[in-house]
């Protein structure tokens, strides 16, 4: 434990900070505040660079009581997988701030005061080891997400912001009810300490099911993603930027830091059908990106296709699916993050979205082309580009957990390159063009581009210091999850007994099982 | 002879009541004199924020006294704290209540203060007719004040209801006191708790604590008795309404979580409880989505809260009595913040509906705040007071034998969304039909006072809970 309390100053230092925005006056003030308010936070982040690469536990702990009656604790920790969700969190404020410096006309000084707090927010739910202390920032998140499409959004921004607040709140009601039961099963709220103990199965079916409704919402997943084209349509460049970044995220995070450890027996049971609904988000974001007019819904759609890639690496429970969900995870907050801020920059010179008013750019714009077809090639996947490391890797365990599986998916990844390239080729030579007079990226554009291009190829190129820095943790969630397995298995009254009854849960076993999984860890 | 330095704060109270007594007979003889003295009534609250003093210095009187029929503990000071806040709350807000002629200000006052000292009363009677009394002491002055509102139809039909519901539960109460005294042969509650309260071994008594319930049930308007909360609500001045959906609640709690704690967690009259509970947040949260009156949506959804504290309840352990004691401050203090905002927005006195939020935003960007602080208290939304009273009373629930219950509440929570939120959107997302009118300036300050208490109570509920969890402990056995 250091004695500079990184975490807790990389949580309220945005929160001070809004705190100090109503007494700034001017719409100029009030931005280049912001602005330096991101970057001061992106250097409180400095001191995260003396992450221990080897150390698999959790790392520049603070332990607090809060509420000492329910033991609950002020508890922050980070470790290889929320190190990278934070830094990108981190990273986005001030690139936030820079993209909507001319987009956001109205209401300024609540527009960057909502940033500030989903940025506390959200770097909250990735350094909480408390339940309690996640549940509060996850929900807390929702109000200033809720604002920002609600004011700031589009035509039809009531509507969608009605829609992402109902249905992601609805689905955390029940994280509430699993929480309340892990805190009377485990007698502690402490995500660490609740890790190691042992659950029965049908403890474990339940609560799964309830953690997993919240959690696939976020996503989303299949069945529950029509949230997201809405809000992301509708939302304002830097809403949208923050809600594929983070937010979804955030999902697939509670899969890797609660599903798998806590309910290890239960995420085995219900892994086929979670593989399944990850290939119908794959299949189905796919052919529906191919049929969108809107770049935003696009995009949204291709949203719902890569996070189809993330819950299927982390449910087959190997080394390299985790390391390629975390990877895509990461590479989808950049790339598309990426996406949106393009989209937001040619809505500011067209004032639409939709791919017949923005032809033919390439020749106008060729900065922003540039910058749009990197993005878009790392969209796909292309070699070189980072989305392609998560996305091998995905693949590579898929493959190995299952052939046939894997050939499912390649449908999805061909789909990726046909929607991506046709809105690039549209983009760039689409007839008649639109763009005479539009003027290219100014310097403020290039300077939020840069550092997404150059993480793009950095990752592309170089993925090694990354997978260094998220293998021990994924090693570590792998050995949680099979000691889970493990501790339940020996036991003649519980998992076995059932695994009798029940023919399904056999099968299940059987094929996924860490004795007879036959998945080739890494080395 | 007991001390009475232990009564601190009911002979406080009970000299507000005096004052405010004398100073109502200066009244002019004619309606049409200037009103005089009666009307000068700016220092109750100041007089009320220092009942709040005297009630927290007396947070650890302790002792039975009064032929043991008077009990000072953690939980009486507890609600005898939770009442001086909100006696304080509510003549901060009311100040000029309209439909409230001048002179009659006096009088006012003087039936919230005494409506008052009946709850305070009633936090500490341990002995059920003791707590009759008090309980009637606390009405009888609500059944003048409802009325209130000038000749409007609704104040008369809301008047009307109050007391026929209220006159027909005082007799169930009454009954059931009676049925529990033939069959427990004692009033006092210590004496109660020794005795057996299963259907199977004292029927007679498990009717009759039912029935008694009822009177309070009454009070906290759980569903099926809350028949009269959203016409009363719809019909009574803003200011009114505030004192009425609030404080009387506080006293229903303190006498529902005694008796909970008398009552095992398998007795009959437990699942009864828990059952009532969920019927009423359903039914409540239901009702409450169709809403277009501010006050009618107010209250179904204290309908809806209600079922929240069975809750608590139904745990009985000391963790459930003390969340459900918690809850209902916080439920006093989010409730008291919404109805601020209403008051404040409609200094004429009319009834708000949705649409006159529309634009608050661009009005009264504080009020604003101030509004979406609570409505998304009252969902139970992070980080704010009303999650971590939900939290409490969730966790404190479960593994008690009504799992259900616990997951009937989180659906409930699902449904609230939809209408605490319609506040909200109508009032940043909604552009205001009129022109931006005359902000409303007054008591901003104590709204926002409000709103910070709740975000604080929600991110450092321990010092605060810590006494509630006081009172829990000593009850529960």
């Amino acid at each position: 434990m250091s004695a500079w309390p990184v975490l807790s100053w990389l949580v309220f230092f945005p929160l001070v900070a809004c705190l100090l925005l109503p007494f700034i006056r001017g719409e100029k003030a009030v931005r280049v505040f912001t602005l330096l308010a991101g970057l001061v936070e992106c250097a409180l982040a400095w001191p995260l660079f003396a992450f221990d690469l080897a150390d698999k536990g959790y790392q520049f702990v603070e332990k607090v009581p809060w509420v000492p009656a329910w033991g609950l604790n002020y508890y922050l920790g980070l470790d290889g997988i929320s190190l990278l969700m934070v830094l990108l969190t981190v990273l986005l404020l001030p690139l936030c701030v820079l993209c909507s410096w001319t987009y956001i006309g109205k209401r300024i000084k609540e527009f960057h005061f909502c940033l500030l707090l989903m940025t506390a927010a959200c770097v909250g739910v990735f350094v909480s080891l408390d339940f309690v202390l996640f549940y509060v920032f996850w929900e807390a998140m929702l109000v200033p997400m809720f604002l920002l499409i609600a004011v700031w959004g589009g035509p039809e921004r009531r509507y969608a912001s009605l829609k992402f607040f109902l249905y992601t709140l609805a689905g955390s009601t029940l994280l509430l009810v699993a929480m309340v039961a892990f805190y009377k099963a485990g007698g502690t709220f402490s995500i660490p300490e609740l890790t190691g103990k042992t659950y029965g199965f049908n403890f474990q079916y339940w609560t799964f099911l309830a953690m997993a409704i919240a959690f696939a919402i976020k996503v989303p997943m299949f069945p529950f993603h029509t949230w997201l084209p809405a809000a992301h349509v509708e939302a304002p460049t830097a809403g949208s930027v923050l809600l594929a970044s983070v937010l979804l995220k955030m999902g697939a995070y509670g899969f890797l830091r609660f599903c798998l450890p806590l309910t290890p027996l239960a995420s085995q049971y219900f892994a086929p059908m979670m593989i399944a609904i990850s290939i119908a988000s794959i299949l189905y974001g796919g052919f529906v990106a191919l049929g969108q007019r809107d770049m935003k819904k696009l995009i949204a759609y291709s949203s719902v296709a890569h996070m189809g890639f993330v819950t299927m690496g982390i449910f087959i429970f190997s080394l390299r699916g985790l390391e390629g969900a975390l990877m895509v995870m990461l590479n989808h907050g950049i790339t598309t993050g990426a996406l949106f801020m393009l989209v937001g920059a040619i809505y500011e010179r067209s004032h639409s979205r939709e791919i017949a008013e923005n032809l033919g750019l390439g020749k106008f714009l060729p900065a922003y082309m540039f910058f749009f077809g990197l993005f878009a090639l790392s969209s796909l996947g292309f070699p070189g580009t980072n989305s392609f490391v998560g996305e091998i890797l995905v693949l590579i365990g898929v493959f190995a957990y299952e052939p046939w599986v894997g050939a499912a998916i390649i449908p999805g990844v061909m789909l990726g390159a046909a929607y991506m390239l046709r809105l690039g080729q549209k983009l760039a030579w689409g007839e008649p063009p639109k763009a005479q007079g539009w003027r290219d990226l100014n310097s403020r554009e290039w300077v939020y581009f840069l550092p997404l291009a150059a993480l793009v190829l950095y990752i592309g190129l170089a993925p090694g210091l990354t997978l260094r820095a998220m293998d021990p943790t994924l090693g570590r969630v792998l050995t949680e999850f099979r000691a889970g397995l493990a501790r339940l298995e020996p036991n003649p009254s519980s998992a076995p007994a059932l695994l009798a009854q029940n023919p399904q849960i056999n099968r299940a076993a059987l094929s996924a099982g860490p004795a007879s999984a036959g998945v080739p860890d890494k080395e | 002879m007991p001390s009475l330095g232990l009564l601190l704060p009911e002979l406080f109270q009970t000299l507000l009541t005096g004052v405010l007594f004398v100073q109502a007979l200066a009244r002019p003889r004619q309606a049409d004199q200037p009103p005089g003295p009666a009307a000068a009534t700016a220092w109750v609250p100041w007089a009320a924020a220092l009942g709040v003093a005297v009630a927290l210095w007396s947070l650890p009187a302790r002792g039975l006294i009064l032929w043991q029929a008077y009990q000072l503990d953690g939980l009486s000071q507890f609600f005898k704290l939770a009442v001086a806040v909100g006696l304080f709350l509510v003549t901060l807000n009311a100040q000029r209540p309209a439909g409230v002629r001048d002179d009659q200000r006096a009088d006012y006052f003087m039936f919230i203060a005494l409506s008052s000292l009946g709850l305070m009363l009633l936090a500490s009677a341990v002995e059920l007719i003791t707590v009759y009394l008090a309980l009637e002491i606390s009405s009888y002055s609500l059944y003048a004040l409802i009325p209130l509102r000038g000749k409007e139809g609704k104040a008369a039909e809301a008047g009307i209801k109050y007391i026929l519901f209220g006159a027909v539960a005082t007799a169930l109460a009454l009954y059931g006191l009676a049925l529990v005294l033939a069959a427990q042969n004692t009033s006092y509650l210590a004496g109660l708790g020794q005795r057996p309260w299963s259907w199977g071994a004292a029927p007679l008594g498990v009717v009759g604590i039912s029935l008694f319930l009822a009177g309070f049930f009454y009070k906290l308007a759980l569903f099926p008795f809350h028949f009269w909360a959203p016409d009363v609500y719809d019909g009574t001045g803003n200011q009114t309404a505030a004192f009425v959906a609030t404080m009387p609640k506080l006293g229903a709690v303190v006498v529902l979580v005694r008796i909970g704690a008398l009552l095992g967690p398998a007795s009959e009259v437990t699942a009864l409880l828990a059952v009532l509970g969920a019927l009423s947040m359903t039914f409540g949260n239901l009702a409450a989505l169709v809403q277009q009156d501010l006050k009618r949506l107010l209250g179904y959804s204290s309908v809806a809260h209600a079922g929240y504290i069975m809750v608590g309840l139904v745990a009985c352990s000391a963790q459930g009595l003390a969340a459900a004691s918690f809850y209902s401050l916080v439920y006093l203090l989010m409730n008291l913040t919404a109805f601020w905002v209403i008051c404040r927005l409609a200094e004429d006195g009319r009834n708000l509906v949705l649409d006159d939020l529309n634009g608050l935003y661009q009005r009264a960007p504080f009020l604003a705040f101030v509004l979406a602080v609570a409505a998304f208290a009252l969902v139970g939304l992070p980080p704010t007071a009303g999650f971590m009273g939900k939290l409490f009373l969730l966790t404190s629930a479960w593994g008690r034998g009504h799992d259900w219950l616990v997951v009937v509440a989180a659906l409930n929570t699902a449904i609230s969304i939809y209408y605490y939120l319609n506040l909200v959107r109508h009032a940043y997302t909604r552009e205001a039909e009129a022109a931006p009118g005359a902000a409303p300036v007054g008591g901003l300050v104590w709204g926002g006072v409000l709103a910070a208490v709740l975000l604080i109570l929600g991110a450092l509920p321990a010092p605060v809970f810590q006494w509630a969890e006081a009172a829990g402990l000593q009850l529960a056995r």
